[in-house]
């Protein structure tokens, strides 16, 4: 091999390198003190959003006869004005069901029946809603969310997940013991891929912060590294629902000390528990509502994440407030159960198959 | 036209096999086969052989190929026993220790760690009769003893992380699992719960000497280089016997920093970065979790860690809050 060709050799591999890298125009953020690489360094394309869809029609003015007068069996929107009503059953139309339309979750011939599974289900989702907005300001702020934030056009909104099927715990053959493999919700890691459902399930689920709370060990705190994956597994799904890096909430010289946190950690903190009650007060016990092609394989309804709502993005739908046109998504109305007696989904087997 | 080279050596010599010093009175017969390969010659010497496997070097041979089986037929277990899965999630797939609750217990189901547990003995049995092997051949040949021991070095980190460590702890699944992406998540999760290895003095320490054994190598690789076309590499000869080349590399060093190593004490401080390496990262490994709990905090008391401005954000936890 001659100079010539060495030299054209080491070019090419030099360009070819250069592939790896992305050029597109960043932005950057300083979010801490300097020293610590607490940086926020984004791609100016990531946080181009597509807008967001415009009221169905001009919002009625306030005042008029309320929707429970004006028809039957109208349980959570009942205090509103018929012609708020009206316009908020348009703009759901349009963000769950865009194409099937009315028909999605009425019965045309009665609208008021609760035949159809799905409309027991989105008058559960206006309670979720309404909760989320009058009690969660910890998380959504003023912003606020409206069923676009998580459906966007679909009736399902596009991510979502169940409990994992579990196989046979007794064997090697077929077992990747719930992690090892490149999935979305592990990061791409070998982390346990069941994070989410370990941490997000409900109000009982367990504690996410794993690192000691004294310098030296006690009998009390015997956590261990295997149980830490799964929170490093939360946090990576986190990371990239929000389409931020760790130091967006945390300063890495201590992942666990809340005073040299940034702010977002608590919203994010309040969101977790926001998640858990979405996904354990509202959409669990709905499992038994939905019909069979709407449950994951082990029988529970799909449920929320952060990247349900955020979807790599830090403020969902790039922090426009839709709810400021819908003032009955933000009302408490009074709750009436619309399932009656929810029974807990089906929880356990999954969650432990991480281990 | 022929050049003296000494990286790719662009000569080879066509010569009778070199069977070396004679063997001490009373040793088993030595193997006489040899042979000469051309490729290998282009990096290193061309003679193959004589080899010297003994007792202990098949033994280790079949015990590391036991743990390598056990590995891997877990990993092609866990995916179903299908080849093209196997080759497309192999970075992923690996071989878990025990679940917390079966503690230290060396009676573990197979399928929930035992086989983690088979492999692991098997591993080190590997490794320990190796270090044998290093140490009675190197004094089979008259030699110092430094190689094993250098190995042992290597050998304790892994024992640390493998058994010592998870015996103090009391259950296996502190220990590392083998499989090459689940061995960093590993390392990276280790480094969370334990509140951040890099406040772990030892850690430190052995990150001082990993990467000082990578700046001697690179020194010590490049002076000997240098001072090849005067017969450098020779380092030996030119320890007892000085010649021109380590005159020239040791002005050079005293030029450039005022100060050289000796053409023998440059493989003092080669030696004893590499083995300090792993004898202090154990030892990091080691207090992790048994005396320390969290190094973040331990470095603060100490003075070791700074401490950054507060943010002013509290616990959401600490306000009585149940997440409202």
């Amino acid at each position: 091999m001659n100079v010539t060709s060495l030299r054209f050799g080491a070019i090419m591999v030099g360009v070819a390198l250069l592939g790896a890298c992305q050029p597109g125009a960043k932005s950057n953020q300083q979010l801490g003190y300097r020293g610590t690489g607490m940086d926020q360094i984004q791609l100016k394309s990531a946080k181009l959003v597509e807008p967001v869809p415009a009221p169905p029609y001009d919002p009625p003015a306030p005042g008029g006869k309320p929707a429970r007068e004006a028809y039957q069996n109208v349980q959570v929107l009942g205090d509103v004005s018929e012609d708020q009503f009206s316009y908020t059953m348009a703009a759901i139309t349009q963000w769950i069901a865009p194409e099937k339309g009315c028909n999605y979750c009425h019965n045309p011939a009665n609208m008021a029946s609760d035949e159809l599974y799905t409309k027991v289900v989105a008058r559960r989702m206006l309670q979720m809603t309404q909760t989320i907005n009058s009690t969660w300001s910890s998380h959504v702020k003023q912003t606020g969310v409206t069923c676009y934030t998580c459906h966007r056009g679909q009736a399902v909104p596009a991510v979502a997940w169940t409990l994992p099927p579990t196989g046979n715990p007794n064997s090697i053959v077929g077992n990747l013991h719930g992690q090892n493999a490149p999935t979305p919700a592990s990061a791409y890691a070998s982390l346990p891929n069941t994070a989410v459902a370990h941490y997000l399930i409900d109000k009982d689920a367990p504690n996410i912060r794993v690192a000691a709370n004294g310098t030296h060990p006690t009998p009390a705190d015997k956590l261990t590294v295997m149980e830490t994956e799964n929170t490093y597994g939360l946090m990576m799904h986190t990371s990239q629902a929000l389409g931020v890096n760790c130091t967006y909430c945390h300063n890495t010289a201590s992942f666990r000390a809340w005073n040299i946190s940034t702010p977002a950690r608590a919203q994010a903190w309040y969101g977790i528990r926001m998640v858990r009650e979405i996904n354990g007060d509202y959409i669990g016990p709905l499992a038994k509502v939905f019909p069979a092609n709407r449950l994951g394989p082990m029988g529970d309804s799909l449920k929320v994440n952060c990247a349900t709502c955020h979807r790599g993005q830090n403020k969902p739908l790039g922090g426009v407030s839709m709810l400021k046109d819908y003032p009955a998504l933000r009302s408490s109305a009074p709750m009436m159960p619309a399932v009656a007696a929810p029974a807990p989904a089906p929880v356990g087997a999954g969650v432990t198959a991480a281990r | 036209m022929a050049r003296y080279q000494n990286i790719f050596t662009q000569v080879q010599l066509s010569h009778a096999p070199e069977l070396g010093v004679p063997m001490r009175p009373g040793s088993d017969p030595r193997g006489t086969g040899t042979s000469f390969n051309h490729l290998f010659g282009r990096f290193g010497q061309a003679q193959i052989g004589p080899i010297y496997l003994g007792w202990t070097g098949i033994a280790s041979l079949m015990c590391g190929f036991l743990a390598f089986e056990i590995i891997g037929l877990n990993m092609l277990a866990s995916v179903g026993w299908n080849p093209a899965q196997f080759i497309r999630l192999l970075p992923w797939l690996s071989l878990e220790p025990p679940g917390p609750e079966y503690g230290f217990s060396p009676i573990v189901p197979l399928a929930k760690g035992g086989w983690w547990i088979l492999a692991g003995m098997f591993l080190t049995a590997s490794v320990l009769l190796w270090f044998v092997r290093t140490y009675r051949r190197a004094v089979a040949l008259g030699m110092g003893t430094h190689v094993a021991w250098a190995f042992l070095s290597a050998i304790w980190l892994f024992l640390v992380l493998g058994f010592i460590r998870p015996f103090f702890m009391g259950h296996w699944s502190e220990a590392v699992p083998f499989g090459i992406f689940p061995h960093l998540d590993w390392t990276a999760a280790f480094s969370i719960r334990y509140g951040n290895l890099f406040y772990n003095p030892f850690h430190c320490l052995s990150i001082v000497f990993f990467y000082g054994s990578v700046l001697l190598f690179a020194m010590h690789g490049a002076t000997i280089l240098a001072v090849g076309r005067y017969g450098g590499e020779r380092e030996i000869e030119q320890i007892t016997d000085r010649g021109t080349a380590s005159e020239r590399a040791a002005l050079f060093w005293r030029w450039t920093m005022g100060f050289n190593a000796t053409m023998e004490s440059i493989h003092r401080w080669a030696w004893w970065f590499a083995v300090l390496t792993t004898l202090t990262g154990g030892i990091g490994i080691l207090l992790t979790g048994t005396v320390v709990d969290n190094w973040y905090l331990w470095a603060q008391e100490h003075h070791y860690a700074p401490s950054y401005p507060d943010t002013g954000v509290v616990d959401p936890a600490s306000l009585g809050s149940k997440g409202q």
